[in-house]
């Protein structure tokens, strides 16, 4: 009897919990599987294949461990039992040789995909509609410099089109991440770095920031909305006639610490925006030094 | 008049007392359980107890005790933080309101991964180290036996002080590794990142020590006859790790120090402004971060081992490979730290770099679990608690290793770096492969300390429930990483998380009722003693040389200096018969007397910290200074070792044998 509970017992177990983790995703939207970008798409590909190259060594191990407990315990007294045997050549050649083979072809996809994933390289499909994206405490400020528009915590792109982000950080360290398009970046004060990514599925799909900056870190998401291209430039021209204007005033009073999750619109003031925020961290300190 | 208080007081000030009910709970709490401890102490007559065989011992293994005391009471704070974690992700969704505050939550999971790493993982590893290492190479002791009980202290400061900062002045808000700018007086100024500093650049000299330590008692204090190659595998991962340790802890300790300068002295290492640059910061805290994941887990890798051959009853598959692979992984371990930040905007060829020699890690480390395995094949094996461990580690760790894979390709880290996906891989590799190994680890070697076996079914009944509760509170964050759920939210706003948020939460209950079933363990086995005690000092039929010596071991380990001629030297004695040794085989013996200098330097050091910490210039002269001169002292003096004579040797070991 005990031995069939104990037998019976790892597997109501692991059926159990695979059984609960199935019913726990059933119906959920789980973005990084379900992609509505070319960039994520491709990652969601990758993700399979590496998964699929690392299971041809989990599942023999897996199955060593469960066949080689049952057969070598203690009790089965009529397996084989060799104390002294503790090297084989040919053994160990295997196990450093097929590890060697499978990260081989995992290394060139690695360097492959490290290339044409690059978050800096240009996505093909036409000139990119450009967005500056300012991470703030804690909100998210995004320029429009061609439209002449920002808004904040919301980012309405065309469907596909893609979409050439320029980013930098008027707080702490942040990064930009909208899972269902793909690829995230760091966004750091005094640097802009550079992301491209397009929408093949019009729709609403959040973004967060991934790197902890203070107080209103959770709270720090937007809105990306993908929409038609006409119906893109309808917005963007009247966000353009909008009575909010983003002036350097208005832009000090955001760049305050405060969570805010409101969506707004602007019609941008100063074109050189971004730079200014980016250049006013440059090699001497703007900042009045504390001394406590 | 005000600059002298000023000057006396420098920061303090009762601004700083804690405010919400949570801190205030912790404040009052901890320090009424150390007075109870300091009292029941005093009751039970136990001080001069104490002070001579534990607090000034030099004697390794009491010193690793000692570590583990501290390290399993860390643990069990850690572990309440992150059931409040847990907790406030189960409730705060959708607009709900979570018990804590986000600051409160930024400083607790801080904490948790402040303490989790440096004052639980390191401690439970150096405490073991110390216990079993020199046994296992036929040592009497440490090379430097002061220095070790230094190391101790300086961990212990550190420790205390993580600890103050909970009830006066609060901890960093900065996560675990503290990046800046948002570290910086910028954005931080009040005393919880100089806690987070100081605590860290104390324990961390102390581990720097530890680890110069481990590898002159390896390379000089081996047993005749023990070459390299002859060694067992657990003291081999200690001179690799302790390589580790003197390579990367410098570069922590100047990294801390930089930062340290930015907030002590207004300087601009790492701000974003002044020409500071974080981004240096963050390639120097992760050049000591890679390797430190690894100082964690190899000598794990030791103890799973010497665990599998001991209950396969067969010899190790694959030494000489073993032996190999570690040596690759230290190397390796030191050319892949970039890839905690692919997302940074380095070019493509450097991520391909970094991500293809993490992945080369992968092979090593692919060979060493299929070398434990056919260690079982073939062998006997018997299923006793450190075995369940064993099963759990191996089943645990390859999956921690392929979601490591995964997360090595720089084209797929950028969907799931910093998401609670990459909290999911790291407590799958460190929980799967650190804390596992540390209780099979307990449970094999605690008959050699204490002279009495644990029980062994409870032992397998939590490795059940660590094991079923690792699974429920982490692959539900797998889940909600692909899902866009990010590390270290307070709070969200999509409901369909939530369940999947409550699961992780229950699975850390019951990851809770695994440690409390282990705490069980120990009171029983106490209380049942007599019935566990092991008379034989070789419980589990061994292989290596700790098993050759009475349980509990002696506090001069060996009577006898073993000569060594087999890897397996031990059962390789048994095989052939022991012998006893004659009377002439004994010589007389020196041992290092007591000393309360590490006790002293610790105090010292956490003075210095605390000094720093809070602008008091005047207490961190006078603690560097006094720390200096009680060293220097120290090393005046000539009258520092007793003497055990051969005969006392034999008279004791015969008693021993009747």
């Amino acid at each position: 009897m005990k031995r069939v509970v104990r037998a019976v017992f790892p597997v109501v177990v692991a059926v159990g919990l695979v059984g609960l983790f199935a019913f726990l995703v059933q119906g959920k939207q789980i973005d990084v599987l379900q992609p509505a970008g070319d960039v994520a798409a491709q990652q969601y590909s990758l993700l399979m294949f590496a998964l699929f190259l690392s299971s041809l060594v989990v599942v023999p191990v897996f199955t060593l461990l469960v066949f080689f407990s049952i057969r070598y315990r203690a009790g089965n007294k009529k397996a084989t039992y060799k104390p002294e045997w503790g090297e084989n050549k040919w053994l160990e050649g295997l196990w450093w040789g097929i590890p060697i083979l499978i990260i081989g072809i995992l290394g060139v996809i690695t360097y492959q995909t490290s290339h044409s994933l690059d978050p800096y390289k240009p996505l093909v499909g036409g000139k990119a509609l450009e967005v500056q994206v300012v991470a703030l405490r804690w909100k998210w400020l995004f320029i429009y410099p061609d439209q002449r528009i920002a808004t904040l915590n919301q980012l309405p792109i065309p469907v596909d089109k893609p979409v050439h982000f320029t980013m930098t950080s008027d707080a702490p360290m942040n990064a930009f991440w909208i899972p269902s398009l793909g690829s995230q970046v760091y966004a750091m004060s005094g640097m802009a770095s550079q992301l491209n990514l397009n929408a093949t599925k019009t729709g609403e799909y959040t973004g967060y920031t991934t790197n902890i900056n203070g107080e209103g870190y959770a709270k720090m998401t937007f809105k990306t909305k993908v929409m038609g291209q006409a119906e893109f430039e309808r917005w963007a021209d009247s966000a353009a006639k909008s009575q909010d204007s983003l002036t350097m005033e208005t832009y000090h009073t955001l760049a305050e610490p405060a969570s805010d999750q409101t969506e707004r619109t602007y019609r941008l003031a100063n074109k050189k925006l971004f730079e200014y925020i980016t250049e006013k961290y440059d090699g001497h300190s703007m900042h009045s030094e504390s001394s406590s | 008049m005000n600059e002298l208080i000023s000057f006396l007081v420098g920061r303090l000030s009762p601004d700083y007392l804690p405010k919400d009910p949570v801190t205030i709970g912790a404040a009052i709490g901890m320090p009424l359980a150390a007075l109870g401890l300091v009292v029941l102490v005093t009751y039970l007559r136990r001080w001069r107890w104490l002070w001579d065989n534990w607090l000034t011992s030099l004697d390794a293994k009491k010193i690793g005790v000692m570590y583990i005391v501290v390290a399993i009471v860390m643990l069990l704070r850690g572990v309440a933080d992150a059931a409040m974690l847990r907790l406030q992700t189960a409730i705060a969704a959708n607009g709900a309101e979570g018990p804590f505050s986000s600051d409160t939550f930024q400083q607790v999971f801080t904490a948790h991964g402040t303490i989790m790493i440096f004052f639980v993982a390191m401690g439970l590893m150096f405490g073991l180290i110390n216990v079993v290492m020199p046994l296992m190479i036929g040592a009497r002791d440490m090379a430097f036996p002061l220095m070790n009980s230094i190391s101790l202290w300086l961990f212990v400061a550190g420790m205390i002080l993580v600890n103050v900062a909970l009830v006066f002045g609060g901890f960093s808000n900065g996560g675990w590794l503290g990046y800046p700018p948002l570290t910086e007086l910028e954005y931080n100024p009040g005393p919880g990142v100089d806690y987070w500093i100081w605590s860290l650049q104390i324990a961390g000299i102390g581990s720097l020590l530890s680890g110069i330590n481990f590898v002159v008692t390896i390379l000089k204090h081996r047993a005749p006859g023990m070459t390299l190659m002859k060694m067992p595998i657990f003291p081999w991962s200690v001179l690799v790790t302790s390589v580790l340790i003197m390579l990367a802890f410098p570069i922590l300790t100047v990294t801390l120090a930089l930062l340290g300068l930015d907030r002590a002295m207004g300087m601009h290492f790492f701000t974003s402004d002044g020409g500071g640059n974080p981004m240096l910061y963050i390639n120097l805290i992760w050049a000591w971060g890679h390797p430190e994941v690894y100082i964690l887990v190899m000598p794990a890798f030791g103890i799973y081992s010497e665990v599998v051959a001991t209950f396969a009853k067969k010899k190790l598959f694959g030494y000489r490979t073993m032996v190999w692979a570690l040596m690759a992984i230290m190397f390796l371990s030191f050319v892949v730290w970039q890839h905690h930040f692919f997302t940074m905007g380095a070019g493509a060829n450097v991520n391909a770099f970094f991500g293809i020699m993490t992945m080369v890690i992968a092979i090593p480390t692919g060979v060493k679990i299929f070398n434990w395995l056919f260690t079982m094949y073939r062998g006997r094996i018997d299923f006793k608690a450190p075995m369940f461990w064993f099963l759990a580690f191996v089943f645990t760790f390859t999956l921690g290793g392929v979601t490591g894979v995964l997360m090595a390709v720089p084209a797929l880290d950028f969907q799931v770096h910093n998401t609670m996906f990459l909290v999911a891989h790291f407590h799958n590799t460190i929980i799967g492969g650190v804390v596992f190994g540390f209780f099979a680890a307990i449970t094999y070697w605690f008959p050699k300390i204490f002279g009495f076996k644990l029980h062994d079914g409870l032992g397998r009944w939590s490795a059940v429930l660590w094991q079923i509760g690792f699974l429920l509170a982490f692959m539900p964050l797998y889940i909600l990483g692909l899902m866009g759920a990010v590390r270290r939210i307070d709070s969200y706003s999509d409901p369909s998380w939530q369940p999947l948020f409550i699961t992780s939460g229950i699975g850390v209950l019951v990851i809770v009722g695994g440690i409390g079933l282990f705490v069980l363990q120990l009171l029983y086995s106490v209380w049942k003693r007599k019935e566990l005690k092991d008379t034989t000092g070789d419980p589990w039929d061994g292989r290596t040389l700790e098993w050759s010596v009475p349980s509990p071991a002696p506090h001069y380990n060996f009577a006898v200096t073993p000569i060594v001629t087999h890897r397996d030297e031990w059962w390789h004695r048994k095989q052939k018969g022991v012998k006893t040794p004659a009377k002439s085989d004994y010589v007389d013996i020196w041992l290092p007397k007591n000393s309360a200098l590490g006790l002293t330097v610790g105090a010292l050091a956490g003075l210095f910290g605390f000094g720093i910490i809070w602008h008091l210039w005047w207490l961190v002269l006078i603690a560097a200074i006094l720390a200096i001169a009680v060293i220097v002292r120290r090393t005046l003096s000539d009258d520092n070792d007793y003497h055990i004579s051969a005969n006392e040797l034999y008279h004791e070991a015969v008693r021993a044998r009747s």
